[in-house]
């Protein structure tokens, strides 16, 4: 029954959760009642199995990846994340508004800015956080999203390719600025951004 | 001592007064009624008074908090998606086009999923647009005024200090009358069926269930299946109130096992052992039984073999759909406002819930018969089930989804991301099979049971993964028509490219979902 937990979460961190992530009020009890609804454990805090447990989430192929980013620390399966963290990552994915963009340059940048939907989107190939990514870790994202349908050479070929196009200092990897060249022409902000009616 | 005795007197007179004037008036409007089959009208009455106050607080609610606005996710299709990898490329070469922003659909897709989802929901209590004035039910609706608590306090006094007891009383006055009147009946030839039907208004009346059916003329006739949407257990008493019906179902001990065998004796139900459950072919044998005597009841079977949240229709087994006379649909949707009926069976046990059922306001609910349907040409049994559920929840204004209720307990299957898999590799390597490119994608309805069986089920009786769309009346017409079966050596071939590369485990564990067949 979730939400009755919602009367737990005081102001004060709701307006914290605001300034940080940008969210609004109703948007932050909203996702505060999913959390609540997915913590099945009942602790405040959520942990892989939690994440697991949605099917759709289950069955997409790089879903194993997409939880990861939501436990920064380590690969260890007892982490857990709490509300502020799952808050924290999900602030990736908000939209980015018009009134965001003349902000004042000396604040830090938003969550939700291009370059960090970037981060995000590098992160998701780069597994030991090199800050690189290998042909090995492009080559298993691949074979994460096409299963079984596509052959290891066709496979192989298709990561060289990649790297061969988007490398310019000839480590045979992406760096993250490469990263950034690659999909410059991308409209960024509309694939990684969630959109709500209100 | 002795000045106690005038209050002892006084005290007893007032108590047996009471104890009379309780007993006869419950037995002059409740019990008299339902064994008749009239009734006063005084639940009707009390529906009413109960939503003019709902309305009062409810336009109180809406005054006092004005920021009460309903945040919507705006979830994407995996079609849309595809539609959208596939326009960003602009060549049409044979050469695989790999963008490395494509995993940012997924991606997308992953986090929409975490942040609303269509399954999950499902297995929780519906939440109230206004409140209810029961705590079980109080959200995001903290204290708002005075005078509401206060109502709220009464409210509370009311159900817990006189429904509460009357209902238990009533309760058990209906379960005692059917032991022990079956029983007795059970001895003589006639009459059989007038019993269960008295106890069942005695138990509808325990619950303060105000029921309106529909379109009773399509109600189920002897010899067929009668099939509806689940949601509570009391799903039976609701329409067993209605007319007679054989249950199907496993031996319970205890309370429940004497019920079942006191039920027997009167008339024929099935109900199965513990281990024969496991046994499709038995299950399917006696019910085919059953049915072929024109002279028995018409079979109640709920295909979503667990308990629904009532805002949608899971996907249906399709094990009664085999058995090949005509299925009765019966759509049954409860009022939230008065009461939530849903039976959390994770969180509840069955004696708690009902004391909450019988502590709430009253279950309000609408029964729907729809018209009989039988299996059409070249229709084979899961299409058969997702027609019959479609009719369900159009009718009763639930969301027709084709995920599997055993997701509440059990993992999804891996071939659904597999089938996921495939329509991207699709993208990527361009469509070199001449399937075509708007086949709606459909889930399978695979189950461990299946899994298991060897020789009925072939691959050939296999559908196709499905999408994780949620299905608008549209696409379920859609599914009805182009509908294809992937030919058996298709699969073979994958299974052998896949030990050829060596690429990720086939293992499909077969024991992946622990359904419980009874819910």
């Amino acid at each position: 029954m979730g939400s009755r937990a919602s009367t737990l979460l005081r102001e004060e961190e709701i307006e914290e959760i605001k300034k940080e992530t940008g969210f609004s009020h109703s948007q932050i009890t909203r996702l505060y009642s999913r959390f609540t609804s997915l913590d099945k454990g009942e602790n405040g805090t959520l942990s892989r199995e939690d994440f697991q447990r949605i099917p759709e989430l289950a069955i997409n192929p790089l879903g194993d990846r997409i939880i990861n980013a939501f436990f920064p620390e380590g690969l260890d399966r007892e982490d857990q994340v709490n509300f502020r963290g799952f808050m924290r990552t999900l602030a990736h994915f908000r939209p980015i508004e018009d009134n965001e963009k003349n902000k004042d340059p000396t604040a830090s940048e938003p969550l939700n800015s291009r370059t960090n939907k970037l981060l995000f989107a590098f992160r998701l190939y780069d597994l030991d956080r090199d800050d690189k990514i290998s042909r090995d870790e492009l080559l298993q994202v691949l074979r994460m999203m096409v299963g079984v349908n596509i052959s290891d050479e066709q496979l192989g070929s298709i990561a060289d390719r990649t790297i061969q196009e988007a490398d310019q200092n000839g480590d045979n990897s992406i760096s993250f600025n490469e990263f950034i060249k690659v999909l410059e022409k991308v409209d960024v902000e509309q694939k990684m951004s969630i959109r709500f009616l209100h | 001592m002795g000045w106690l005795l005038p209050f002892d007197n006084l005290l007893c007179m007032a108590l047996g007064i009471s104890f009379t004037v309780w007993f006869t008036s419950l037995l002059v409007f409740i019990i008299v009624p339902a064994i008749l089959g009239v009734s006063f009208g005084i639940r009707k009455l009390y529906m009413n008074s109960l939503l003019k106050i709902f309305e009062v607080s409810s336009s109180h609610i809406v005054s006092a908090c004005s920021e009460k606005d309903k945040v919507t996710l705006i979830m994407s299709t995996l079609e849309q998606e595809i539609q959208e990898l596939r326009s960003s490329s602009t060549t049409l070469s044979s050469e695989p086009e790999f963008e490395m922003a494509d995993i940012m659909s997924f991606c997308r897709r992953g986090v929409e999923s975490i942040v609303d989802d269509e399954v999950t929901k499902r297995f929780s209590a519906e939440e109230l647009e206004s409140w209810n004035l029961l705590t079980r039910s109080n959200y995001n609706f903290r204290h708002i005024s005075l005078r509401l608590s206060v109502l709220w306090g009464l409210g509370l006094l009311i159900r817990y200090s006189f429904l509460l007891p009357l209902r238990i009383t009533l309760a058990a006055t209906g379960i005692g009358l059917l032991v022990v009147l079956t029983t007795i009946v059970g001895f003589l030839p006639s009459g059989r069926y007038k019993i269960h039907m008295m106890c069942y208004r005695i138990c509808v009346r325990a619950l303060t269930a105000i029921i309106t059916y529909h379109n009773s003329e399509n109600k189920p006739k002897n010899g067929g299946i009668c099939v509806a949407n689940h949601t509570t257990p009391i799903d039976v008493i609701i329409l067993a109130n209605d007319g007679c019906y054989s249950m199907v179902g496993q031996v319970h001990g205890g309370l429940i096992g004497v019920v079942q065998r006191a039920m027997v004796k009167s008339s024929p139900h099935i109900w199965f052992e513990r281990s024969e459950v496991k046994d499709r072919h038995l299950v399917a044998k006696m019910l085919s039984n059953h049915v072929a005597d024109k002279t028995n009841h018409p079979i109640l079977i709920f295909p979503e073999g667990t308990c629904i949240n009532n805002t949608s229709v899971m996907m249906f087994k399709k094990g009664s759909f085999e058995i090949g006379c005509t299925v009765y649909p019966v759509a049954i949707k409860y009022d939230p406002r008065f009461g939530d009926a849903f039976w959390n069976s994770g969180k509840f046990g069955m004696v708690s819930y009902l004391l909450r059922m019988m502590s709430s306001w009253a279950i309000v609910c609408s029964v729907w018969y729809l018209p009989p349907v039988n299996r059409e040409e070249g229709e084979d049994a899961v299409q058969f089930a997702n027609r019959v559920k479609a009719a369900i929840a159009r009718q009763g204004g639930l969301v027709d989804l084709l995920w599997d209720g055993g997701l509440k307990r059990g993992k999804v299957k891996d071939t659904f991301r597999e089938e996921q898999q495939k329509l991207y590799s699709k993208v990527l390597v361009g469509d070199q099979e001449d399937q075509a490119e708007d086949r709606p994608l459909e889930f399978s309805t695979l189950r461990p049971e299946e899994d298991e069986e060897t020789g009925r089920l072939d691959r050939q009786g296999e559908e196709q993964p499905l999408d994780s769309l949620r299905l608008r009346e549209d696409c379920c017409l859609r599914l009805q028509g182009n509908y294809t079966l992937r030919p058996p050596t298709e699969e073979k071939e994958k299974k052998e490219e896949g030990d050829r590369l060596g690429g990720p485990s086939e293992a499909r564990p077969q024991e992946h979902c622990p359904l419980r067949p009874e819910t």
